[in-house]
């Protein structure tokens, strides 16, 4: 553990490179770049708020987009890192193979600097929240909690699919399905309440993500969180990091006869 | 001066070669329960002892195929020894592929840090010696360009000069270093010289058995993953000479 720490100290200014080259290259040559990550938000909440909110009703309910918005944000935050996690051994095969880098560095990093893309495109929710007058109330403190619930949870899940990813080549397919599956499971443009009460309510409530959305809202809207809630979450997440990091400890050595 | 630098201890090394690759989840669940996983086993290296002081300049020996340049990312690091253990002290430069970890969309200064920081420099370090190395691939007003636009002479010559900004323990130096043009090249051996000079310890591997004369004062020579031969660099090369004939 403690070569571990050591470890982790000496190449803390490889993560730092790697964090850097990921923000850095994900828009370059972009006209409008960094901007592009406060920009793509809020035209998929354009169109969601379209199709969800003026075509299925809801129209009657200002408040909707930030609702959309703020589920769409932490969901899209999760897909992209956890893909990039799976493709990050992969990807770096080439380095890899020529030199001793720590390898959890590589998913690591693309973890890291997709949260750090997502904290900024935050500021797009602030922007929503002032102009359909969801007055911020010291609840909105509380967005720390599942914000770092979010991040402990993705690179848990991040860990997994990225040893899995090495062995088994499809689970990148595998996963876009999977993905699917946690969005329609997590309400993101839909009205939870209403599935919360029929028979269906598992669906959402065994759903680690959904439960970190839900108190995510909880902040925005004003309200305190959902200990149960919160409480199964943060099990889920340290859990999921834990099964992740023995995982991709035991499997790692192995990784260099399979790429 | 007769400290151990680098000790490497009953290393072997194996590699399963699947008579086909199993990646799929679907072919892997079939094929488990089938009982038809079956591995090719290949040692690439068997039980390989030997252990080096401080300036020892080593020369490794062998065909294609022997496991040169498997022993040499064993010790580097890269592969972790199925069975055995290396021990090294000191920093370590492994001159095996140069640029690898180099991003082409990169700029050349950028690369500097990237790769900098794979080899585990730091930053305070290459924030001081960034000019030198700059100074010393003769790269000018390229170093701000991205390396995609680079020949692949310059980016050798980067990688060359990041690789040596270092004064190392343990110097990783796999074929000849024939890196850029004559004029690059003939710098670059006076940077190797100095650097043997500064008593540095010395892995090299070459097919050109003059270069391993002149370079280095131990040999061993491996033949199919298993060390034959070791012991002062004129026996072995004799040896070697006899084997090849």
């Amino acid at each position: 553990m403690k070569m571990v720490k050591e470890k982790f100290w000496d190449y803390r200014f490889l993560l730092m490179e790697l964090i850097k080259k990921g923000i850095k290259l994900k828009y370059r040559r972009s006209y409008l770049g960094i901007l592009w990550s406060l920009l793509e938000p809020i035209l998929t909440t354009i169109v969601l708020t379209i199709v969800f909110g003026t075509l299925f009703g809801r129209g009657d309910d200002r408040t909707f987009p930030v609702y959309i918005l703020s589920g769409r944000l932490l969901f899209s935050y999760f897909s992209t890192s956890t893909t990039a996690a799976l493709k990050s051994i992969r990807a770096n095969q080439s380095m890899i193979k020529k030199v001793y880098v720590p390898k959890y560095l590589y998913p690591l990093s693309a973890i890291l600097f997709n949260f750090i893309i997502f904290l900024i495109s935050l500021v797009v929710i602030a922007g929503t929240m002032m102009l359909f007058d969801v007055k911020p109330t010291w609840y909105l403190l509380q967005i720390v909690v599942p914000l770092l619930n979010l991040l402990i949870l993705t690179v848990g899940a991040g860990m997994i699919m990225a040893t899995v990813g090495v062995f088994f080549r499809d689970m990148e397919y595998l996963w876009n399905v999977c993905t699917m599956l946690i969005m329609y499971a997590s309400a993101i443009f839909y009205d939870a309440a209403t599935i919360l009460k029929s028979d269906y309510a598992i669906m959402l409530k065994a759903n680690p993500l959904y439960c970190i959305i839900m108190n995510f809202r909880q902040a925005i809207f004003g309200q305190a969180m959902d200990g149960k809630m919160l409480a199964y979450s943060t099990v889920f997440a340290v859990l999921s990091v834990i099964v992740g990091a023995v995982l991709f400890h035991k499997k790692e050595n192995e990784f260099i006869l399979h790429i | 001066m007769s400290e151990e630098i680098l000790k490497v201890e009953n290393v072997s090394m194996k590699f399963n070669l699947s008579k086909e690759k199993v990646d799929s989840v679907k072919e892997y669940m079939i094929k488990f329960f089938r009982r038809e996983l079956k591995y090719n086993e290949f040692w690439a290296l068997k039980n390989v002892s030997f252990s080096l002081n401080k300036g020892d300049r080593l020369g490794i020996l062998g065909l294609n195929g022997a496991g040169k340049s498997t022993l040499l990312k064993v010790i580097a690091g890269v592969f972790k020894p199925t069975e055995g253990s290396v021990e090294r002290h000191g920093v370590l430069a492994p001159m095996i592929e140069l640029g690898a970890g180099f991003d082409m969309q990169y700029t050349g200064k950028e690369n500097i840090y990237l790769y900098g920081a794979v080899l585990g420099y730091s930053k305070k370090f290459l924030d001081e010696r960034i000019d030198e190395i700059i100074e010393f691939s003769e790269l000018g007003d390229f170093i701000d360009v991205p390396l995609k636009n680079y020949s692949s002479g310059m980016k050798a010559r980067l990688g060359f000069s990041i690789a040596t900004v270092v004064n190392p323990d343990i110097l990783i130096l796999d074929e000849v270093l024939s890196v850029g043009d004559a004029k690059f090249r003939k710098k670059s051996e006076k940077k190797i010289m100095d650097m043997f000079a500064s008593g540095v310890t010395v892995l090299f591997v070459s097919h050109s058995m003059e270069q391993i004369k002149k370079i280095c004062n131990k040999a061993i020579i491996l033949q199919k993953g298993q060390l034959v031969a070791a012991g002062d660099v004129d026996e072995v090369a004799a040896k070697y000479a006899e084997m090849i004939k």
